[in-house]
């Protein structure tokens, strides 16, 4: 491999260290007005009045949208909708939309819309709020029965609250349209959603609908699904007449796009003295709104990790006067993995079994839940090379044991894994007669630097330079792929470059071999290759020609394919999953309280890494994500109003520079050739899943202390 | 083949559109982000004349405000006390200072005032009058700035959205501590919030800066 593998600068690198990458709301658009929320100050309950009146006769105010005056959509969703009716299901729901001149009118304006509410008391209080089962896998065995009869028991409670996605972009959209054509620069993980939701909220067709996303400033689940205010742009710029920006506040996005779940697990686990697990029962609930169920997956994380007979994971549903939770890095596995890894962490003390080799004792080698095979699963290698490069030996066991100076030391470890998945994907390829490709596909790229990897893939199955590949996604201009989530991408999107390579080659023998008298005349495409800007035989070189020229003796100027890639039907007969394992180092200062993750470790294999520059990137922001969830992270709740309270960035902490020290990821290398052709598995959530419960095990192992609610704050160890 | 707007927008210019179909040069993929989009609504005259609402604040009761940005004396027209912010990213077009969390804790809209990084979304415009304003798009004519250039080298943005706050804040330290400690950087960094976490990239960018303008 000429470029696979091998590290490349991000293509998008000078964008943006020159502040030219552009955002949803920089578009230059000709004179835009601007929208401002209203949002609602009461959880639940009516509105029984609303006054714009005063509001409506500021200086540039334009228009005001509220549930009386604005469009009734008949999308069929149960996901929120703005401006649709009086009810009020949440704090923070937007109710009005001012559009004036500029923002600071628009904001000035808000504050004067007068509003009367008939009040409801709010639910949010999860400890009394009602249980709803949730379907989920049967048992495996009998649980509840092999648990009583295990001669070594845990059982422990772990909570962790809700936390916000805060990507330093605010969500926002600029809208305009021309006659009845839309055009939306959204900041959007999923640019087709968008569009069909909006093709479906006006009544037109999904082709006069052009959604735009170029560069996401961080979204991390937040804009996977279609949020609200796309929408109220586009509706606001209908109205008007004119382009309409429209930008969350900070304060806006933390009830205007989801957020992790609270979420609630019981774990129970009976062993054998020898440490081999008998029955695993990991229970758990999630919040969620009175109007939509999201569920996520996080009590079955452990079922196709260890080996062990017996298994349930029930699951249920907390239902609040809060908005919808949804996806955020490493949904439900990063959850169920803080509890499931502290639990068995606490039975490796009970054991005196050390906690790397009591997962390798209850290590899985194929799927526990189904008998099939793993395509590849080198989570041992990734322990071996981990626990090297960490010094794990040298840990001694007893908690408290180890100190630096008047700091306590811990070390801690868990497991991480997430599903290696691949969705259907077309890209679409132009080989030119200069000897350069445009390649385009409809995914985004939010940051992990899928621009930079396709460029990659692409010069590599065309034999082309990649200064000579431009790369374009993020417009439903272009062939269909699927949202930028769940770590899909670079498999989903990357076989498709990969195929529609392929296609190109075919045309290229094409042209030629039938051409007698060229160098190629008679091959077969089974034997050719593209390298360096030639088309040759495999089996023999020296028959070889400029793809120039083959474009010249076609008759052509370019050659063009839209290829559609699709997981293989060999992958059902295995399970693909990717798997890591994370060594974490903490000082602790007892009399404050103090935790400074000082060292992180971690090992992953996640298949073939196209470009190890973005893959480290992606783990370094996965481990300090974790950091911000074992330490930090939290939005509190006043269950008296409903209402979420740190809804800013002085409240709601994120990891800063000084939260991060030495942070060393490895990849282990995997060669998978079931997952598809260029055995890729995703990595962007795996990096997070085992980090905060690995930060956890570590600060019980420095203080001694089980700190089983997160966020471990200093208060929670004095 | 259709015509596809963005495989379009990387050879035209907005004033001359050309058939996606015919003569492609090839353009570098910078190009991509600075040509069209920016001008998209010029490319369509219905928009422009779409026009029905003129400010309903008679032009001249706006006070007239000039400054000093990157080196150019500009004058707009804006409330003294707006954000610095905006008028940079909606009056002068400078968007490389972003807005992220309004009340100063996050970084992303610093900007140097007369070298001295501030967050341009607390600071209002009347405030800084007097000063030398330089913004990300200033920082060097060519994305050279030694700064910009470790931040190539070691690979630093990933969603690129913090970047611009991190590397003014950055050429501050350097410029006023050409060697800085590892501490010395969290302390003067941990000002801008980046939750890609390109923090241990940004630590390196800047030793490596540091060592090449020895
Ligand atoms: S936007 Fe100014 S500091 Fe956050
Ligand atoms: S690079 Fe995404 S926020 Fe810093």
């Amino acid at each position: 491999m000429k470029y696979i593998g091998k590290e490349m600068s991000r293509v998008d690198g000078v964008a943006k260290v020159t502040g030219r990458a552009k955002y949803a709301v920089e578009y230059k658009v000709n004179d835009p007005a601007y929208g401002y929320i209203v949002q609602s100050t009461v959880a639940k309950g009516r509105i029984s009045k609303i006054d714009t009146s005063k509001a409506e006769k500021l200086p540039g105010v334009l228009k005001i949208l509220t549930h009386q005056n604005a469009l009734k959509v008949e999308e069929e969703t149960r996901q929120f909708r703005a401006l649709q009716s009086d009810t009020v299901l949440f704090c923070g729901q937007p109710i009005a939309l001012v559009v004036a001149d500029t923002f600071e009118q628009a904001r000035y304006a808000a504050n004067l819309v007068e509003i009367e509410y008939a009040k409801e008391q709010p639910s949010t209080d999860f400890s009394d709020t009602e249980r709803v089962q949730s379907r989920g896998p049967a048992p495996r065995g009998k649980p509840a029965e092999e648990l009583a009869g295990s001669p070594v028991k845990i059982e422990a409670e772990y909570s962790i609250p809700i936390e916000h996605h805060n990507p330093m972009e605010p969500h926002g959209a600029t809208a305009f349209w021309e006659g009845d054509k839309l055009t939306v620069f959204d900041k959007s993980q999923g640019v087709y959603g968008v569009r069909g939701h909006l093709s479906r909220s006006f009544g037109i067709p999904e082709g006069n609908v052009n959604v735009i996303s170029l560069f996401v400033g961080g979204a991390f689940g937040s804009s996977l699904n279609v949020n609200y205010y796309p929408f109220l742009a586009a509706l606001a710029a209908r109205e008007v007449k004119r382009p309409v920006k429209l930008s969350l506040t900070r304060r806006q996005m933390f009830t205007g796009h989801g957020y992790r779940p609270y979420t609630t697990q019981k774990v129970s686990i009976g062993a054998e003295s020898t440490g081999k697990f008998r029955s695993i029962i990991h229970e758990g609930a999630t919040n969620t709104s009175t109007y939509e169920d999201f569920t996520e997956s996080t009590t079955r994380f452990g079922r196709t990790l260890y080996e062990c007979p017996n298994y349930d994971s029930p699951y249920y549903l907390l239902k609040t006067d809060l908005p919808t939770p949804t996806w955020m890095r490493a949904p439900g596995a990063v959850s169920g993995a803080f509890a499931l890894e502290s639990a068995i962490d606490e039975l490796s003390y009970e054991l005196k079994i050390d906690p790397v080799e009591l997962r390798l004792i209850n290590y899985a080698d194929k799927d526990p839940e189904t008998g099939r095979p793993f395509s590849s699963k080198a989570l041992k290698e990734c322990f071996t090379a981990g626990a090297k490069k960490f010094g794990w030996e040298k840990r001694k066991f007893a908690p408290r044991s180890m100190r630096d100076g008047d700091l306590l030391v811990g070390w801690g470890t868990a497991v991480g894994t997430w599903g290696a998945f691949q969705a259907p994907a077309t890209a679409k390829i132009r080989v030119r007669n200069d000897g350069s490709a445009l390649v385009g596909s409809g995914t985004t790229d939010i940051g992990p630097g899928t621009y930079t990897v396709c460029t990659i893939i692409a010069a590599e199955s065309l034999g082309i330079d990649p200064k000579k590949i431009e790369f374009v996604l993020g417009d439903t201009e272009l062939p269909r792929a699927p949202s930028q989530g769940g770590s899909i991408t670079t498999a989903s999107v990357g076989s498709a470059v990969y195929g529609a390579a392929g296609e190109i080659r075919r045309k290229l023998v094409d042209l030629v071999a039938r051409k007698e008298g060229t160098a190629l005349f008679g091959a077969s495409f089974e034997d050719t290759e593209l390298v360096d800007g030639n088309l040759r035989l495999k089996s023999d070189a020296s028959r070889s020609m400029r793809v120039v020229d083959v474009l010249k003796e076609g008759g052509v100027e370019f050659v063009e394919v839209e290829y559609q890639s699709r997981p293989s039907a060999e992958r059902q007969k295995y399970t693909t999953m990717a798997h890591g394992a994370q060594f974490v180092e903490v000082k602790v200062d007892e009399s404050l309280g103090i935790i400074k993750v000082t060292r992180v470790v971690e090992a992953t294999a996640c298949g073939r890494i196209i470009n190890p520059l973005t893959s480290h990137s992606q783990e370094m922001g996965g481990v300090v994500w974790g950091i911000g969830m074992a330490l930090q992270e939290a939005t509190e709740i006043d269950h008296r109003y409903g209402k979420m309270m740190t809804t800013n960035l002085a409240d709601y902490h994120v990891p800063v520079a000084a939260d991060v020290f030495s942070v060393e990821t490895d990849f282990v290398e995997e060669k998978d050739e079931i997952v598809n052709e260029l055995g890729i598995k995703g990595m962007g959530e795996l990096c997070l899943v085992g980090i905060p419960a690995a930060i956890a095990n570590a600060v019980y192992h420095a203080t001694g202390k089980r700190v089983r609610d997160l966020p471990v704050t200093p208060d929670k160890l004095l | 083949m259709h015509e596809r707007k963005i495989w379009r927008r990387t050879q035209e210019s907005n004033s001359n559109p050309t058939n996606w179909d015919t003569a492609i040069p090839f353009i570098p993929f910078i190009t991509v982000l600075t040509i069209d989009p920016e001008n998209l609504a010029l490319r369509n005259p219905a928009l422009i004349s779409s026009r029905k609402h003129p400010p309903i604040r008679p032009k001249n009761e706006m006070p007239e405000i000039s400054l000093n940005v990157n080196g150019k004396k500009m004058s707009v027209d804006a409330d003294p006390s707006t954000p610095l912010l905006w008028v940079l990213r909606e009056k002068l077009g400078l968007t490389g200072p972003k807005y992220s969390c309004g009340i100063a804790v996050c970084g992303a809209c610093m900007v140097h005032v007369d070298g001295k990084t501030v967050p341009s979304c607390n600071t209002p415009v009347s405030e800084v009058m007097d000063g030398e304003i330089t913004t990300i798009e200033g920082l060097s004519e060519n994305g050279d700035h030694p700064v910009q250039k470790a931040w190539i080298e070691e690979q630093v943005p990933q969603c690129g959205y913090c970047q611009s706050g991190q590397i003014m804040r950055a050429a501050e330290l350097l410029a006023n501590k050409p060697n800085p400690n590892r501490q010395e950087i969290f302390d003067h960094m941990k000002r801008v919030l980046c939750r890609c976490a390109t923090y241990y990239r940004i630590v390196k960018a800047i030793e490596k800066a540091a060592k090449d303008g020895e």
